[in-house]
């Protein structure tokens, strides 16, 4: 008698699950916390809930310190997401771990998304398939400070369009007390925040060298291009003097606190940058060289299809990464994020191109390299070392850059083998 | 016992059977209690342990399946350039840190020993360090140690002309200034736990010495010193353990470049927590670890045996 109640008991729970099955499927986003992604996605969820209501999506959030961690852990439990967020250069791991799967050429045609993205798309693909598809991108630009510009004689609205007058406006604005302490940079010089994707994709490209070679396996920069581009960083601390690596410990705290006239930093600075009230300040393109080269440094947070997604589930989650790709998920995005559209039809409109905040990193977008990097924080401490080895060692410029090629080369080995 | 098993059956002649004497119910009563650590200690401490040493025989990523790859990870870790600055790093910190706060936290409690005016408020002022969130006290410091115009430090030197220290921007520097922090972090615990030492000394020792005419300098040297080795011993192996996993104080003083400038901070366990979760290589993590563990092991035990009781 027990038995048979138990044993109906598990019927009419088989029973009541298959049937909500059918009737409305389940999917799970996951994402890293940061306030106005969170709530900036509740929206794009409801939007889409509204569109297609037999689908629920349900947001998971982690905080960024362990968020791969998770999504690692989750996928080995089989309990991954369907549909997940990541970083570009965690493409490389995410694929040989088997947390996502390959997007299906139907569901999103190659063509259309060559067509409609910005070309950095493409470091989210790998042979002949694409991993994932970004709703926004970053980019970089020089922040400038228009009263210390203003206070030094400059006008403070035409900032430096090339490197030379980077420096020499720099220079005019540099401040140092009578000790020979500097109590105002004149640019901030910080490896460990933007500056060392400024080296490597835009001063190396502008001294004539490449970073990489074109199938990124082999480091490229150890030559004179690579020693030019370095001995030019390291020269605006110990030949110009407009800058001092540490100064207010931090680059954008040096800017922020109105103590530097210029930074190098991405769109992600923005929401900080917007609540500053001391001083007015503008963004402009990064400087060209003198023959006019530019380039920039691109990066962003795709969207991919968990390993784990089939069926219903997977039909459910293409739909969903199909909307969250979309225009008008990007101009939501836009508006709650403050991150550039990743398609040139929603990025590239009038208002956008006419505002001018979003315009530099928008052109900047154009000509952008992306990094393919294997371990980002690794990779970008040699860089911080080489620079460290000539301002605190007195290394000679040569030695040094061709000891963090060998470095970064041995890192970039290690995660091919 | 003896008496227990044979006096028991006499009383309780009804018992249902003799196997369960008394000592037999004692100690299923004793391990009843005692599965609970031990089954504790076991899943979490003994077998994470177990299986480190595990994983430092494979090339575990944690994305795809562990393979067994021999002692290719330590291998790798000898010939690795940056484990052998990584090693004079920690043993810098043991080495100048240990007994450089034994001996100031010693001096302090000496003296606070023999305070009575405000005791009990200098004690907690030394005390605060010690209960305060270790991040929290490193980013104090690390503002301190700021080039002007926001170091303190600095500010105060450049107010009499003298020129800036470039503390933590500095290869040789930046190591002592963080051992600083660490020390003054650790002083609050190690004068606790010296003054109740001193407490525990009698008194009639010192009674008798002074009767005997002995000298200030001879009663610490042949009364207060030998009669705190037990407390000694515990604070040296203690401190030396802390000064070995020094974590905390180098990565928040140092977060823009973890262990920097050109690694001349990094102690063993950031390179460990580097390795683990910013490169995800777990294998070699584990290794580095298990390298962590025989150094604490061998330092501890060596310790033990120079400072042990000479009978």
């Amino acid at each position: 008698m027990r038995k048979g109640i138990l044993f109906a008991g598990l019927m009419a729970g088989i029973s009541s699950l298959s049937v909500t099955a059918a009737q409305a499927v389940e999917i799970e986003y996951w994402q890293y916390v940061f306030e106005s992604r969170v709530t900036a996605m509740d929206q794009l969820i409801a939007a889409f809930e509204a569109a297609n209501p037999d689908i629920t999506v349900k947001q998971v959030t982690f905080p960024y310190a362990d968020y791969q961690t998770r999504v690692v852990a989750a996928n080995m439990a089989k309990q991954g997401p369907d549909v997940v967020q990541l970083f570009y250069g965690w493409a490389d791991k995410f694929i040989d771990g088997k947390v996502i799967q390959p997007l299906s050429p139907e569901a999103f045609p190659h063509a259309a998304i060559e067509a409609d993205f910005f070309p950095i798309v493409s470091a989210m693909k790998r042979g002949d398939d694409y991993y994932g598809l970004p709703t926004a991108v970053r980019s970089l630009a020089l922040f400038y400070n228009k009263k210390l510009m203003t206070d030094a004689g400059l006008d403070g609205n035409a900032p430096p369009a090339t490197l030379d007058e980077l420096v020499a406006q720099a220079k005019a604005t540099t401040q140092v007390d009578g000790a020979g302490n500097m109590t105002t940079a004149g640019i901030t010089l910080d490896m460990a925040g933007q500056d060392h994707h400024w080296w490597r994709e835009v001063l190396v490209r502008q001294f004539g060298g490449a970073p990489y070679s074109d199938d990124n396996a082999t480091v490229t920069y150890n030559d004179a291009a690579g020693a030019a581009a370095l001995k030019f960083y390291t020269d605006l601390q110990q030949v110009e003097k407009v800058g001092t690596v540490g100064f207010m410990d931090e680059g954008q705290a040096a800017f922020r606190a109105g103590r530097a006239a210029f930074t190098i930093d991405g769109t992600f600075r923005l929401g900080s940058f917007r609540t500053i009230e001391d001083f007015e300040w503008g963004v402009t393109e990064l400087p060209a060289n003198a023959e006019g080269v530019r380039s920039n440094y691109a990066s962003y947070f795709a969207n991919a299809i968990g390993a784990g997604a089939t069926g219903e589930e997977l039909a459910a989650s293409e739909k969903f990464l199909a909307y969250i790709s979309s225009e008008e998920a990007m101009k939501i995005w836009l508006d709650v994020v403050g991150e550039l559209p990743a398609r040139r039809a929603a990025a590239l409109t009038d208002e956008n191109l006419a505002n001018p905040i979003y315009a530099p990193f928008l052109k900047g977008l154009e000509y952008a390299h992306t990094t393919q990097f294997v371990d980002e924080a690794a990779q970008r401490q040699t860089t911080v070392d080489m620079t460290n080895r000539v301002l605190i060692e007195n290394q000679a410029i040569e030695a040094s850059v061709a000891a963090a090629a060998e470095a970064e080369q041995a890192i970039i080995d290690q995660a091919r083998k | 016992m003896t008496p227990l098993e044979q006096g028991a059956p006499a009383r309780r002649p009804n018992r249902p059977s003799a196997f369960w004497t008394m000592r037999r119910r004692q100690l299923l009563w004793v391990w009843g209690f005692l599965a609970v650590p031990v089954l504790f200690y076991g899943v979490i401490r003994f077998y994470p342990t177990g299986h480190a040493f595990w994983l430092s025989l494979t090339d575990w990523d944690l994305m795809s399946e562990p393979n067994f790859i021999g002692f290719e990870n330590y291998n790798r870790l000898w010939a690795d350039p940056q484990f052998g600055k990584v090693f004079r790093n920690t043993f810098a910190y043991l080495i100048m840190g240990t007994p450089i706060s034994l001996l100031l936290s010693f001096i302090i409690a000496f003296a606070l020993d023999r305070v009575r005016f405000g005791h009990t408020f200098l004690r907690t002022l030394y005390f605060l360090p010690f209960i305060t969130t270790a991040s929290a006290m490193a980013w104090v410091w690390r503002w301190f140690y700021q080039p002007a115009p926001i170091g303190v430090i600095n500010d105060f030197l450049s107010g009499f002309g003298i020129p800036q220290v470039a503390f933590l921007n500095s290869t040789t520097l930046a190591l002592p200034s963080i051992m600083v922090t660490a020390i003054w972090a650790g002083l609050g615990f190690q004068i606790i736990i010296f003054m109740a030492g001193l407490r525990a000394i009698p008194t009639t020792y010192y009674e008798a010495a002074r009767i005997d005419g002995l000298g200030e300098w001879s009663i610490l040297r042949r009364i207060t010193l030998p009669l705190l080795k037990p407390t000694t011993v515990f604070l040296v192996v203690f401190s030396s353990i802390a000064f070995l996993r020094i974590f905390d104080q180098v990565y928040n003083m140092t977060t823009n470049d973890p262990g920097g400038p050109l690694g001349s901070t990094k102690p063993l366990v950031l390179m460990i927590y580097q390795t683990a979760f910013s490169s995800y290589q777990m294998g070699y993590a584990a290794a580095q670890t298990v390298v962590l563990f025989t150094i604490l092991l061998l330092v501890s035990l060596f310790q033990l045996w120079i400072l042990r009781e000479r009978k």
